[in-house]
């Protein structure tokens, strides 16, 4: 008799730990997947439905009660357990996440759902059937209680999503192990080799909790330090928008695009110059890529810029400043502004294409070269399509990824300009969130290298100081002795270069 | 009337291992619309009949030249003759457009090619080939004293080629990845004899395998390799490893139609080494663009359309001592032209049936020039096939599968750089000389075929059903003239270059090989003879 109140704080543990999946489960594909109220209702649907295919499993169990009530807790302990950890690994390598994360939640659901009738059935022969059902529910409601007030408050925040998946994974080896002693009579077979297997469980789950630090490096997980606010597969790319301590950060692809705290500094370094560079009054700026429209920010505060012609590959992105609402402030809504006209296409096929008056200044701001999509935007093909829509006098920058980290991508850029007819000047600041960056600017006639940025324009970082220091190259990243290519369409150097210099920074 | 089951068909198309298992996972709800263009079999074998045919006076007219045939060499010939201000002359096509195997479709976002979709840029040595490409700027000045170049957009832009092995993409066309050291040992060996080959010179300084093949050498050294397949070269020269075979009889069918002990040694060394300046040098870059070949036959067309008369049934060709007399069905009337020369640019194995004489007293054995089939299918996609893996290698502009018995795909928008979106896949599947292999392929629906070309593309991208929106077919029942043993170096080709009786032969058959450049070369060389 004395055991059966113990079997009740067993519901009780089984409960808290059940619900804790559920809510894991919910709010990590709510992360990564976007859209918290389709992944909850999804998420809680399947699980529930899943639990119900359980309990009518059990049915099917009909020997060896206490053993297969501890089999269960140790494989609720392992796919419950190492849930987070999977499914965050899972959604960097693979594309049919929504496959593996349904998957786990409908396992989960199928072990948990035999736990309570299988308990129930074990603590039969020690209560009657009204004061067991009423205990046993009662354990189960108050468990699920203290799990959905521990996991936001506590949880979620002291833990993380991966050490709280790991820790219950934790508890129910210990409630299987436990139960060993438990049910010690009932349990007919070998009892050491449960003992050993919850042992070996509770063991990997413990290593991983403390190593949980490295783990995370592998998932996605390390990329998302922050909560991830805004996250959508578009036709072309994913894009994550997290919130941390340090503000609003944009990835495309799993790739940092900037973060709140020190974009600035890019974008000023990247637009500044091409208009210091330019003589006269410019009147129409062009822009491919681009699409968070903070390049546009900084144009727009020329008052001598009539015209901005934006094309930007994906729709999704150029609407961003609508769908988050934080990134609309920090680009200061600048996509409203009426003299932006806005393109959705491949810069690559709209110069190929358009026809219009030529501009006074290019802004080329295209994620880096680490595919051959993007490659064919760094070639003196497009540079050379580029020229046929600018002006003689016309100054052009383009982003050339970082010449301390992709040394020769960075001059492969340059030399390409320089081989499609551009007198080019580079140059390099620091962004701390990107590390050091580079830059080319560019005309069509050799020019002087800009001294100092245009008077009566706001800035934050540039300086008439440190605007002239952009120009001068550390040893470490001027150009290197090998010998570059020149990236055109029928080689596409320019992506090997990328992969093998950002290559050697993966793990 | 289908006489076949689904898994026959496929069986007979892809093989019976992969039949079962593609017909046990059922085919998809959703299949694309589409039919069968081109080719109209029954216009020409009308030919066949040998039917007399007689001409009212009144449709006689008179011109200096008729060239017969509107593929590649009869439009070369009438591209050299305006390029010499002589335009008496009549240009006649089979067909509804010219063209033949290099013809093209107009579609959204780009075309499409039907066929032969690139041109290796051409040795400076082949100064009338390079002449054509100034003309189109396509070969352009690269500055004072360096030769010309062609710019970027025009070559084919990389990626050039994967392929498709045990589930993922691998860069290339040779299987790279899990090669043995022995595989590669081999790859290297292979390539020293192709090298040993690049710089081969017979006694007069010729090469031996060098486009136009009227140019190789006939040093015995070279041309014996005609009396061995590549097949049994291969064994001779103890190459074995799988993956250099697969790479080999890849190659002979993909230029040729043929399987690798099928082609000749001489044709099989010709594909690896004549477009290779020097030993160790990349094989001279690709010249394409969406239309492939296409784009060559617009031009030529522009230039020549004001000759050009389409839907002509040429029925009769009828040498005399001062001309020739062609007759052809314009419709429902007949009609006639006297002419004092003829240029014979169709395939020459269709000369017997046209040629009054011919057959009585041959100039040369027309049925020497034997012909393989294929079928090509224009897969029209709403978006590109989704990667199965976030690391495989991207869609190339080649794109083959190393199982698989055809030859690929390759993807329409490639070269414009058109990377997102709807695009067209041209995929390519030659018979390869099997017996009926050519009334086999007339023989099935438009529906046998789509079916193959989706089961087939299925392994690589199991979302084809949902993407292709169309799919449409074209039979080549004669496409390609076959490089089999004993042929190109039999002295048949001297026999028919010769013109007989005021019919000069203008054709790629001439030189044995299917290829742009020779069909090119033979129609400028008719044209000169009778401009001289």
């Amino acid at each position: 008799m004395k055991r059966a109140p113990l079997l009740f704080l067993n519901v009780f543990v089984i409960a808290t730990c059940g619900l804790i999946y559920e809510l894991l489960a919910g709010t990590l594909s709510s992360y990564v997947l976007g859209d918290s109220i389709t992944q909850f209702s999804i998420i809680i649907g399947v699980y529930l439905f899943a639990m119900g295919v359980g309990s009518w499993l059990s049915r099917f169990i009909d020997k060896n009660l206490a053993e297969r009530f501890v089999d269960i807790e140790i494989a609720v302990a392992v796919v419950g357990g190492f849930s987070a950890p999977l499914l965050f690994l899972s959604f960097a390598h693979l594309s049919y996440f929504s496959i593996v994360l349904y998957g786990i939640v409908f396992a989960i659901g199928v072990l948990v759902g035999l736990e309570i009738p299988l308990l129930m059935r074990i603590l039969k022969d020690e209560l009657d059937f009204k004061d067991l059902v009423s205990r046993v529910l009662a354990f189960d409601y108050i468990g699920a209680l203290v799990a959905s007030l521990l996991f936001p408050l506590f949880l979620v925040p002291k833990l993380g999503l991966n050490r709280t998946s790991l820790l219950f994974g934790m508890l129910n080896a210990g409630i299987g192990i436990w139960g060993t002693w438990l049910l010690l009579p009932l349990i007919k077979g070998n009892v050491t080799l449960l003992r050993i297997k919850g042992a070996v469980v509770l063991v990997l789950l413990a290593i991983a909790f403390i190593k949980a630090d490295r783990l995370t490096t592998l998932a996605e997980d390390a990329l998302f330090v922050d909560n991830i606010i805004y996250a959508k597969s578009s036709a072309y790319q994913r894009i994550i928008v997290t919130k941390g301590k340090t503000g609003y950060a944009l990835f495309l692809n799993g790739n940092l695009q900037f973060n709140s705290f020190d974009e600035y500094r890019y974008h000023e370094a990247l637009v500044h110059p091409a208009f210091a560079a330019y003589q006269g009054e410019p009147k129409r700026v062009l822009v491919l890529g681009g699409g968070d429209g903070l390049a546009l920010r900084e144009i727009e505060k020329y008052r001598s810029v009539e015209f901005i012609q934006i094309v930007d590959l994906d729709p999704e992105m150029t609407n961003i400043s609508n769908a988050v609402p934080a990134l609309g402030d920090l680009n200061r809504h600048s996509f409203s502004d009426p003299r932006v006209h806005l393109t959705n296409g491949d810069a690559f096929v709209w110069l190929d294409g358009a026809q219009t008056e030529p501009f006074d200044i290019a802004i080329v701001d295209f994620p880096d070269p680490n595919n051959f999509a993007l490659g064919k935007l760094y070639t003196t093909r497009f540079y050379n399509l580029l020229r046929s829509k600018l002006k003689p006098d016309s100054s052009v920058v383009v982003q050339t990824t970082s010449p301390l980290i992709a040394r020769k991508s960075f001059w492969c850029i340059v030399k390409t300009l320089e081989t499609a007819g551009f007198s080019v000047k580079p140059y390099q600041t620091t962004v701390p969130s990107f590390g050091i960056w580079g830059y080319a600017l560019a005309k069509l006639q050799p020019f002087e290298t800009p001294a100092k940025p245009r008077s009566g324009i706001e800035l934050h970082f540039l300086n008439d100081q440190s605007f002239s220091s952009l120009f001068e190259f550390p040893s470490d990243t001027t150009v290197p002795d090998d010998d570059i290519e020149v990236n055109r369409l029928d080689n596409q150097s320019l992506v090997r270069y990328y992969e093998a210099e950002w290559r050697r920074f993966e793990q | 009337m289908t006489l076949f089951t689904r898994r026959e068909i496929l069986t007979a198309f892809l093989g019976a291992p992969f039949a079962l298992t593609a017909c046990s996972s059922g085919s998809s709800s959703r299949f694309p619309e589409g039919e069968i263009v081109g080719q109209s079999v029954s216009l020409g074998h009308i030919l066949r009949e040998n039917r007399t045919f007689e001409v009212p006076l009144d449709n006689w007219e008179t011109k200096k030249v008729a060239i017969i045939g509107a593929g590649i060499a009869g439009l070369s010939a009438a591209w050299k003759f305006r390029r010499a201000n002589f335009d008496d002359f009549v240009l006649l096509e089979l067909e509804k457009v010219v063209g033949g195997t290099a013809r093209s479709g107009q579609g959204q976002p780009v075309g499409y090619p039907w066929g032969a979709h690139y041109l290796p840029v051409p040795f400076e040595e082949n100064h009338e080939l390079r002449g054509l490409l100034e003309e189109m700027q396509i070969l352009v000045s690269g500055g004072e004293s360096s030769p010309a170049i062609v710019p970027e957009q025009y070559l084919c832009r990389e990626p050039e080629e994967r392929v498709f092995y045990k589930g993922r993409w691998y860069e290339g066309l040779y299987l790279n990845a899990g090669a043995s050291d022995d595989d590669k040992r081999q790859y290297d060996a292979f390539q020293k004899q192709i090298d040993y080959w690049v710089n081969w010179r017979d006694a007069k300084g010729n090469r031996a395998f060098v486009v136009p093949v009227g140019s190789c050498s006939t040093d015995a050294t070279v041309t014996s390799l005609d009396k061995i397949t590549f097949g049994e070269w291969l064994r001779q020269n103890n190459f074995t490893s799988e993956r250099l075979v697969w790479y080999c009889d890849y190659a002979c069918r993909d230029d040729y139609g043929l399987k690798l002990d099928q082609t000749s040694a001489w044709a099989g060394l010709f594909y690896f080494c004549s477009r290779v300046r020097k030993s160790g040098e990349e094989s001279q870059p690709f010249i394409t663009c969406p239309e492939g070949n296409g784009q060559f036959v617009n031009y030529f067309h522009e230039v020549v359309k004001a000759n050009v008369r389409p839907s002509q049934v040429v029925v009769s060709v009828v040498p005399s001592a001062h001309g020739v007399d062609v007759v052809c069905i314009d419709g429902d009337s007949l009609r006639g032209v006297h002419c004092q020369k003829a240029i014979f640019a169709a395939p020459m194995f269709t000369a017997p049936y046209v040629i009054r004489g011919f057959r009585e007293d041959p100039p040369f054995a027309a049925g020497e020039f034997q012909h393989n089939s294929w079928f090509v299918a224009n897969l029209f996609l709403k978006d590109r096939p989704k990667p199965r893996f976030t690391k495989d290698f991207p869609l190339a502009w080649d794109n083959v599968v190393y199982d698989s018995p055809s030859l690929g795909y390759i993807t329409a928008t490639h070269q414009k750089g058109i990377d997102y979106g709807p695009t067209i896949l041209t995929y390519y599947y030659p018979m390869c000389a099997e017996e009926n292999s050519r009334t086999k392929l007339f023989n099935y629906e438009w529906r046998d075929l789509a079916d193959v070309c989706l089961t087939d593309l299925s392994r690589a991208h199991p979302d084809i059903y949902e993407l292709a929106d169309r799919i449409d077919i074209m039979r080549w029942g004669h496409a390609m003239v076959s490089p089999r043993p004993n042929f190109i170096w039999s002295g048949i080709r001297e026999q028919a270059t010769k013109p007989y009786r005021n019919i000069h032969f203008a054709h790629t058959d001439l030189s044995g090989v299917a290829l742009f450049e020779e069909a090119f070369y033979h129609g400028v060389r008719a044209a000169r003879a009778i401009l001289e």
